[in-house]
This record gives C-alpha cells, sequence and structure tokens, in this order.
C-alpha cells in the first residue's frame, strides 16, 4: 500500500526527523488561507500515488496567498500518470543549500533492509545508480540488530563535509530506519534531505510504502489508505478477498492462483487478445467470491467474453463447477463465458458445467482460444 | 531418490488443529507421510485423529515433540501473525527442514526469522509456498497428490497451481516425478532456485529439471547463471508475467516489477542466454522434457 507524501511525514516526524509543517487541503479556497497562516513563500504540492509529480506540473512554488490559491486551482483536478488530484499540501518554501538522498528498502537478495544514500539528491536515484554510481553509498542492516549509530554515522559521512552536518545526518537516518520499521514499510524515502543556508537538515518530501502483510498489526497505518485515485473495482476486489489489477484489454479473466493467473493473461495476448484483468480468485470454491469477481468483470464495459481458468488441486473440480454455476444464477450475466476446469474430479466438474449451458473445457489451449475468437467477434 | 523429503521423513504439523492444518494433515497420512507429532499451545496432550483410526500426539511446544518423536522435518500452517515465531521456534527444536505454508507473514518478520534460521543451519521452505512432494515416498503442504506420479522429473516453481499445471501435463505425458517443490511466491524466500537445482543436480534419479518462475527479483537470473556453469542435466523453463504491468502486484507479495527490473522479457533472455529450454505456452513444458530426455 502507497501512503501520500503528508501522510508518511507523519511518521517521519512522529519518529522525530525535522519535517517543516504543513497542511493539507482539497479547495484552493483552504490553500489560501493555509498560506496565509504559514505567511512567506509557500509549496503547493499534489498528493497523488505516483512519482514525477514535479515534471508533471504538480508541484509549485508560491510568493504569496494568492498566488498559492492560482496554482491550487490548477492543480486541483488535474492528472498525473492518470491519477486525478484531490489533495495538495502546502509547507513552506525552504532556503536550500544542499539536496541529498536517504533511502530504505527490504532487499530480496541479502534478505535485510538495505539503505541507499548519495550526496547526488533531488533528482531519480535510478538515475543516480546510472550516471554517477560512485556517489551512492549502501548499506545492509542486519534487523536482529537495527541501525548501529557507527553505521548511520558512515553513511552520513557521504553526504556531508561539515561535521554538524554529518551529526545531523546520521540522526535523521536512524530515525528513519525507525519509522520504517515502526510503519511496517517496505521501502522509504527522503528525496530530497536538505540543509538549509543556516545549516539545518531536513526531510522536505517523504515516500513510504507499507507491506500489505503489515497492516492487520498496524490499524493506525491502515487507515491511511485513500482509495479515491484507485478505480472501484480494485477497492471492491481487495474488499472480496480477491487479488485484482485492471488492464485494458476486452478478456475478462478469473483464475485460481496467482502464477495461473498471470500465466492465463499471457496466453491470452499469445493467441491475439488482450486480457482485461488479472483475477485470482485463490483456492475455494465459494460462490460469493465468483459472484464478487463476476460483478467486477462485467462492470468493464470493454469486457466482451468471460474466461475462468480453474485448476481443481486440493479444491475438486466438481465442487468449483457448482460454485461458478450458483453464483452465475445469482448475477445476470449476457455476456459469453466460456470455462477450463481440470484436475481432481473433472469429469463430474465438466458434466455439471454442460449440464447448465456452458462451454467447458479441458485444455487451457483450447479455451484461451476460444475465448480470444469471442472477443474479436 | 528424490530431494528435501523422503520416506525417512519424519513430521510434525505446526497448527495441527486449526481447520488448514487439520485437512492437510489427513491428506498427508492418506499419502503415506510419517506425521509423527502435531503441536497446537494449549492443546499438548490431546491427540489428533487421522485417516484408518490412526492418531498423531499433540504438542504444546515444538521442542515437546521433537524430543518425545525425533521428527525432522515440520510444514507450518499458523496464521500469519504467528507464523514467523512458528518458524524460529522450529529452527530451535531441532529439525532440519521448516515447510512455511502461510501467506501473508509480514516481510520484516520474514527478515529477522530467515536470519535466525540461518544461523542454527535449518533449510526454511518458504513463506507462502505449496510445499513439497517426492511421488510415492512423502507430501509436506497441500500439493495435491493425484496429480503426481514417480519419475524422473524434478520440478520447481514459485507458483502453485500452475505447477499443478505442468506437474498434472508431466504426468500424463507419463514423465513422472522424483521431487516437485513450490519455493513460493514471497519476496524473501529460505530456499530458492538455485538450492534446489544443486539438489536436483546431485540426486541420481533426477534426468530433467523443471523450472517455472514469474516477474520480480533476480532468483530466475541466478539460476540461469548456476545451470551454465553448474548443471549437466536438461532444464526446462516458464515465466509467468510477460502481460503484467510494471509496478503492481500480481498476487503474489513477490511478483512485481520494480522500476524497469524483474521483467518477464529479461528472466527469458537469461534462460535462453544459458542453455535453458524456454517454453511459450503452458502447454509446451512436458513436451520440451519430453525432447531433452528422448
Amino acid at each position: 500500500m502507497n501512503i501520500h507524501e503528508y501522510q508518511a511525514k507523519e511518521r517521519f516526524r512522529a519518529a522525530g526527523i525535522p519535517v517543516p509543517p504543513g497542511e493539507v487541503a482539497t479547495t484552493p479556497e483552504e490553500v489560501e488561507a493555509i498560506a496565509r497562516s504559514i505567511g512567506g513563500m509557500v509549496v503547493v504540492k499534489a498528493q497523488v500515488h505516483s512519482g514525477g509529480r514535479g515534471k508533471a506540473g504538480g508541484v509549485k512554488l508560491a510568493k504569496n496567498p494568492e498566488e498559492a490559491r492560482e496554482h491550487a486551482s490548477r492543480i486541483l483536478g488535474m492528472e498525473i500518470k492518470g491519477l486525478k488530484v484531490t489533495k495538495v499540501f502546502v509547507t513552506p518554501a525552504e532556503d536550500i543549500a544542499t539536496e541529498a538522498y536517504v533511502g530504505v528498502l527490504v532487499d530480496r537478495k541479502s534478505q535485510c533492509p538495505t539503505f541507499m544514500v548519495s550526496s547526488e539528491g533531488g533528482i531519480d536515484i535510478e538515475e543516480v545508480a546510472a550516471t554517477k554510481p560512485e556517489a551512492i553509498r549502501k548499506l545492509k542492516v542486519d534487523p536482529r540488530y537495527g541501525m548501529l549509530p557507527h553505521q548511520a554515522y558512515w553513511l552520513a559521512n557521504t553526504l556531508y563535509d561539515d561535521p554538524a552536518l554529518v551529526k545531523q545526518g546520521a540522526k535523521v537516518i536512524g530515525q528513519l530506519y525507525t519509522a520504517f520499521v515502526d510503519s511496517g514499510a517496505s521501502m522509504a524515502e527522503i528525496n530530497p534531505l536538505i540543509s538549509t543556508k543556516a545549516g539545518a537538515v531536513k526531510a522536505i518530501d517523504a515516500k513510504m510504502s507499507i507491506d500489505d502483510s503489515e497492516l492487520f498489526r498496524r490499524p493506525e497505518v491502515a487507515a491511511m489508505r485513500d482509495t479515491s485515485d484507485e478505480p472501484w473495482e480494485e477497492t471492491k476486489a481487495r474488499d472480496a478477498g480477491l487479488s485484482f489489477v485492471k488492464l485494458d484489454g476486452n478478456v475478462g479473466c478469473c483464475v485460481n492462483g496467482a502464477g495461473l493467473a498471470m500465466a492465463t493473461m499471457d496466453l491470452v495476448k499469445y493467441y491475439g487478445g488482450e486480457p482485461a484483468n488479472f483475477l485470482d480468485i485463490g483456492g475455494s470454491s465459494n460462490p460469493d467470491k465468483v459472484v464478487a469477481a463476476l460483478e467486477i468483470i462485467t462492470a468493464d464495459p470493454d469486457v466482451k467474453v468471460i474466461l475462468f481458468n480453474i485448476f481443481g488441486g486440493i479444491t475438486r473440480c466438481d465442487d468449483v463447477a457448482n460454485g461458478i454455476v450458483e453464483a452465475t444464477k445469482r448475477i445476470d450475466i449476457k455476456l459469453p463465458i466460456v470455462i477450463r476446469l481440470t484436475g481432481t474430479n473433472e469429469e463430474q466438474g465438466i458434466k455439471i458445467l454442460a449440464d447448465a449451458g456452458f462451454s467447458a473445457f479441458t485444455s487451457m489451449d483450447e479455451v484461451v482460444q476460444k475465448a480470444v475468437e469471442l472477443a474479436k467477434a | 531418490m528424490s530431494i528435501l523429503i523422503d520416506k525417512d521423513t519424519k513430521l510434525v504439523v505446526q497448527g495441527i488443529t486449526g481447520r488448514d492444518g487439520s485437512f492437510h494433515t489427513r491428506q498427508m497420512m492418506e499419502y503415506g507421510t510419517q506425521v509423527v507429532a502435531g503441536v497446537t499451545p494449549g492443546k499438548g496432550g490431546q491427540s489428533f485423529e487421522g485417516p484408518d483410526g490412526k492418531t498423531v500426539p499433540i504438542f504444546n511446544s515444538m521442542d515437546e515433540a521433537v524430543a518425545a518423536t525425533g521428527a525432522n522435518t515440520s510444514v507450518i500452517y499458523v496464521p500469519p501473525a504467528f507464523a514467523a515465531d512458528a518458524i524460529m521456534e522450529a529452527a530451535d527444536s531441532g529439525v532440519k527442514l521448516v515447510v512455511a505454508i502461510t501467506e501473508g507473514v509480514p516481510v520484516q518478520s520474514m527478515a529477522r526469522a530467515h536470519a535466525f534460521a540461518r544461523d542454527r543451519g535449518v533449510r526454511v521452505l518458504g513463506p507462502n509456498c505449496p510445499g513439497i512432494i517426492s511421488p510415492g515416498k512423502a507430501k509436506v503442504g497441500i500439493l495435491p497428490a493425484q496429480i503426481v506420479a514417480e519419475g524422473p522429473v524434478g520440478v520447481v516453481s514459485r507458483s502453485g497451481t500452475l505447477t499443478y499445471e505442468a506437474v498434472f501435463q508431466l504426468t500424463n505425458l507419463g514423465l513422472g516425478q522424483t521431487t516437485c517443490v513450490g519455493i513460493g511466491g514471497d519476496p524473501l524466500i529460505g530456499t530458492n532456485f538455485v538450492d534446489c537445482l544443486e539438489a536436483f543436480e546431485a540426486d541420481p534419479d533426477t534426468k530433467a529439471v523443471v523450472m517455472i518462475g514469474e516477474i520480480g527479483g533476480t532468483d530466475e537470473q541466478e539460476a540461469a547463471a548456476y545451470v551454465k556453469a553448474h548443471m549437466s542435466k536438461p532444464v526446462v523453463g516458464f515465466i509467468a508475467g510477460r502481460t503484467a504491468p510494471p509496478g503492481r502486484r500480481m498476487g503474489h507479495a513477490g511478483a512485481i516489477i520494480s522500476g524497469s527490473a524483474g521483467t518477464a522479457e529479461e528472466k527469458v533472455r537469461a534462460f535462453e542466454e544459458n542453455g535453458i529450454a524456454v517454453a511459450r505456452r503452458p502447454i509446451d513444458i512436458a513436451g520440451l522434457v519430453q525432447a531433452a530426455l528422448a
């Protein structure tokens, strides 16, 4: 789960990281009032779950409250990478001397939280890694001991020459690790971490992704979920316990198992079709899940055909077939449905489906070709 | 022979009284796996009713279960909130292999659990995996026994049902398996492709290997380099997720293209450049194995 900049800043602040003040607003009038109470120059920043906000024109400097209001009226409602901006964050403009990068994520290979820092901040770290890799310092943190003070100092040393700044930087690095652990994050990033001309180190941007598996034990973080810029189908799927990702095609896919679901999408494409979605319905034969899946798939006006691909392993094919028949009785579907069912008790399963009037297949290849053909018809 | 589990596997089930734990314990016993103990805190002294009138003693802790029964392997069906601790408890109990089926274990907890198990020389399989089956010998986990057969092919995969798909086709073509291993769909897993390839290469009965990968991470790329450098046996590969959009999690917590890294294309290329025959469609997997063994 991604959280907004202003939410990540709340987590950072709670860990002690120096973050400039600021407030969230949803209307230009509110922005003007906030800018007035802050006083002086402010920055108006779009709050969407996407990078590249600055390049898209979603971050603007304002000299006075009136200008802040004007910027807000342009930013609110704009789209950044397909996501509509409904909130902006208003924060004082800072007097920047240097910009650094500090980030931490769980590295799959070493299986440890891994820090990456660079004195080249304010730009995409992947770009720095490609053009100036010597400007990056990395550190694996042993999750059993956490970030040790000398490690934080070693990282901060690469950011600054001035010992006073190194000391502040090391403190922020330790605090970022705390925020990362306490939030159940999979990634946390400060870009840029600035030093001001007066010699203060501050986080003026914040980015954080939360591990979905942590949410059950961190209700205060789970409450930060903002579904306003995600397709409603994805919200509904999550509530129904389904794994769903919306795509642009017209073959609606309903599959058990994530790997098989991906392979089904790939095969649709292989035969010249376009998948409308990724959907893993899980291992159960529960008709409620099938109903939720069908409601989500059929709500997409582009979908021309519904393709089921079910491998009955532990779940028996006859159970799955009964689930599909039951679900399609509860919801009125005009689109053609093709079903592939194989594995344990497949003969019984196919018979149940055939008796209910469905075209049922046992071969994944055949059913996908049939679905693509129907989608083109 | 087989890898990781066989007729000498003495299994303890952690979470034996839960819904999934009890269902799959019966299935494993029906397949002939020696289930010697179960653990559910607070239910020590009771016994689990298995199939055919067989019973399994239940203990309060792994320590007691292993001391009383000499178990050498554990399988974990406990809920996500307790799974990482269950893995560490198992790693401290004297078993050598811990198979973690549970999906949704927090990644930071797994970082600690993996380090803990590594320090004790204990192998973890998973989490978020379907487990392992050595046809005709033993099954640990949730893989459907009906679709496997004894034979010369080793199968290793990050996915569940996609593995069943491949195994079912192999079996239908008369190509049985030495062992089928699901290594799990999480970003941090205890046993990776290279570990399994190494074991299959060393197993005299395994004549060919099927490796099923997916988007996310670099495990497949490292496995491909390993195949080229160390494997004498043919390897057939498949990669799921060619149509997956970047930055989106495709069901499995580990199936995500980060930036431009972990795409299906780069994995397919790594396979092909290192002498692994890549099946374009799942249906082609078994045929490629047949051709490699001919």
